[in-house]
């Protein structure tokens, strides 16, 4: 199926929102296409998680509006065509007695609704995820005794094993040393080309990601920047992100 | 060996000890991974009261201790995810309350004397054939529950933001799996005991996370710990004629000890 890269699967409009007094975003508004893959950057405190645990419905906007795929995020129900990929330091019990199979498997379990066992075909769905990220020579292995990149491997075999159209990452490199953070962007940028899957990316790493994604949009509390990484980085916007001071180093690769 | 089973009270123990070992790790190894076992505790004293209320009114004490541990389970989820207070200090609420309101009961009522000590240590003795249809009942609920739902518990145990991110109702099965504890704990009573069921159900699955396997096995193994304690317990308890909680939980604790001694000496 070819992907219209004009239609919008995530509307952000007008949102705002605050932690008590403090505002964590403002009037923010913001489209996602289908076949994107964008990351959100910005300083610690600038709203990244914030926004896109309001675009999984995690959490309600005092203002404004979201909808899904054309619907009203209240009314949305088919959360399945959602892939998660959590902040794994923060989530993540290393003792938990489960294998990478069994993990897996969970991708399946909400797309499978209540009182549905798992038949066949969900079990090649889940090889088919493990094969896609490399880990099936590892299936019957506890989760905890994996390195973090092949963790964080695990976890987006997870999100694939659901069949979704969209997968959000809250800064999935945290913890994965360098040489395996270029494997999993290469990962990455497979699932986004040859699987048309839309990427959501939460990144703190403004230098690396951008010679990643098609597009950046960068929050500190309001959308500072939206569009493609090359006119981001030739622009004056990571003083107005950053502050003055702050110096990245554009590797070219 | 066979002379032990002319006598009725050990059968109907046997019964109940084997039902109650069979379900007690399908909710000990939730509650011991989603961090829970203080829960457990907690829902054994407000069971005290419940027993207290039913001895004071001459009600069969299990179903005044369930309900008291139906409610409070549902009052103490309710407050965690409130987050109006701290999750523990909401636990110490209701466990310093629930004792406090035992003890003035069992005060206005003059004391139990022996009955009273049989709820808060297990004494198979008391178990009577009403006792396991009610525990057979109860635990059939619990097992069907966590079969049936095995897979969104194990997701939400795991994950619990990925599996609401996957529109599973975490809420409602938060809720639902606090309700079945507060069930399994009311019918361990009898068999285990207020003071001790948190070992019952802590124990088997500590144990058996120890051989780090994957979910299914982990729980096999804390049903053949749970089972084979339990069955010894009472048999040995019969024997030296002392509490079969106290000598089913030792028995937990030796196991324990074996394994960490064997897996110790595995690694070097």
């Amino acid at each position: 199926m070819p992907i219209d890269h004009q239609k919008n699967i995530i509307e952000v409009k007008d949102i705002s929102f605050s932690y008590g007094d403090v505002e964590v975003l403002k009037n923010i508004t913001l489209d996602i296409h289908e076949g994107d893959y964008i990351s959100l950057i910005g300083p610690n405190g600038g709203g990244k998680t914030t926004l896109l645990k309001i675009m999984l419905g995690l959490i309600i906007p005092q203002n404004g509006a979201v909808k899904l795929f054309g619907k009203d995020i209240k009314d949305f129900k088919d959360w399945s065509k959602f892939g998660y990929v959590p902040q794994k330091a923060i989530n993540f019990d290393p003792l938990f007695p489960i294998t990478v199979r069994e993990v897996v498997a969970m991708g399946r379990y909400g797309k499978k609704g209540l009182l549905k066992w798992l038949n066949k075909k969900d079990q090649e769905i889940i090889d088919d995820a493990l094969t896609q990220v490399e880990m099936s020579n590892h299936a019957n292995r506890l989760i905890g005794n994996l390195s973090s990149g092949q963790q964080q491997r695990v976890f987006i075999a997870r999100a694939l094993a659901g069949e979704p159209k969209v997968i959000f990452l809250d800064e999935p490199t945290v913890g994965v040393d360098v040489k395996n953070q270029e494997e999993f962007y290469t990962l990455l940028t497979h699932l986004n080309r040859d699987l048309n899957i839309t990427l959501i990316l939460i990144s703190h790493d403004v230098d690396v990601v951008s010679h990643q994604v098609t597009e950046l949009a960068c929050l500190n509390q309001t959308l500072v920047y939206h569009g493609e990484p090359k006119k981001f980085m030739k622009g004056h916007y990571l003083d107005e992100l950053y502050g003055k001071n702050a110096r990245f180093v554009d590797h070219k690769h | 060996m066979l002379e032990i089973f002319q006598y009725g009270f050990i059968v109907r123990g046997l019964e109940a000890g084997i039902l109650i070992g069979l379900i007690a790790p399908l909710i000990g190894i939730f509650l011991v991974l989603r961090r829970y076992s203080l829960i457990a505790d907690t829902l054994s004293h407000v069971s005290l009261a419940g027993v207290a209320i039913g001895l004071l009114f001459k009600i069969n004490p299990l179903w005044t201790a369930l309900g008291a541990s139906a409610i409070s389970s549902i009052a103490i989820e309710r407050l965690r995810v409130s987050k109006k207070i701290y999750g523990e200090t909401a636990l110490s609420i209701f466990l310093s309350g629930s004792l406090a309101l035992a003890v003035v009961i069992i005060g206005l009522a003059h004391g139990f004397s022996v009955d009273l000590f049989s709820y808060l240590f297990g004494s198979i003795v008391t178990v009577k054939q009403t006792d396991i249809f009610l525990i057979f009942g109860l635990g059939a609920l619990i097992a069907i529950s966590i079969f049936l739902f095995y897979k969104e518990l194990v997701y939400i145990a795991f994950d619990e933001e990925a599996a609401t991110v996957a529109g599973l109702p975490v809420k409602i099965f938060n809720t639902l799996f606090v309700l079945l504890a507060a069930v399994m704990i009311a019918i361990s009573i009898p068999i285990i005991g207020i003071l001790l069921i948190s070992a019952l159900l802590v124990l088997p699955t500590i144990t058996a996370l120890q051989l780090k396997k994957g979910f299914k096995t982990t729980l096999l193994w804390a049903e053949i710990f749970s089972i084979f304690s339990i069955i010894s317990g009472i048999i040995t308890s019969f024997y030296l004629n002392i509490s079969s909680g106290g000598t089913i939980v030792l028995i937990m604790l030796m196991i324990f000890g074996v394994v960490l001694l064997i897996k110790n000496y595995d690694q070097k």
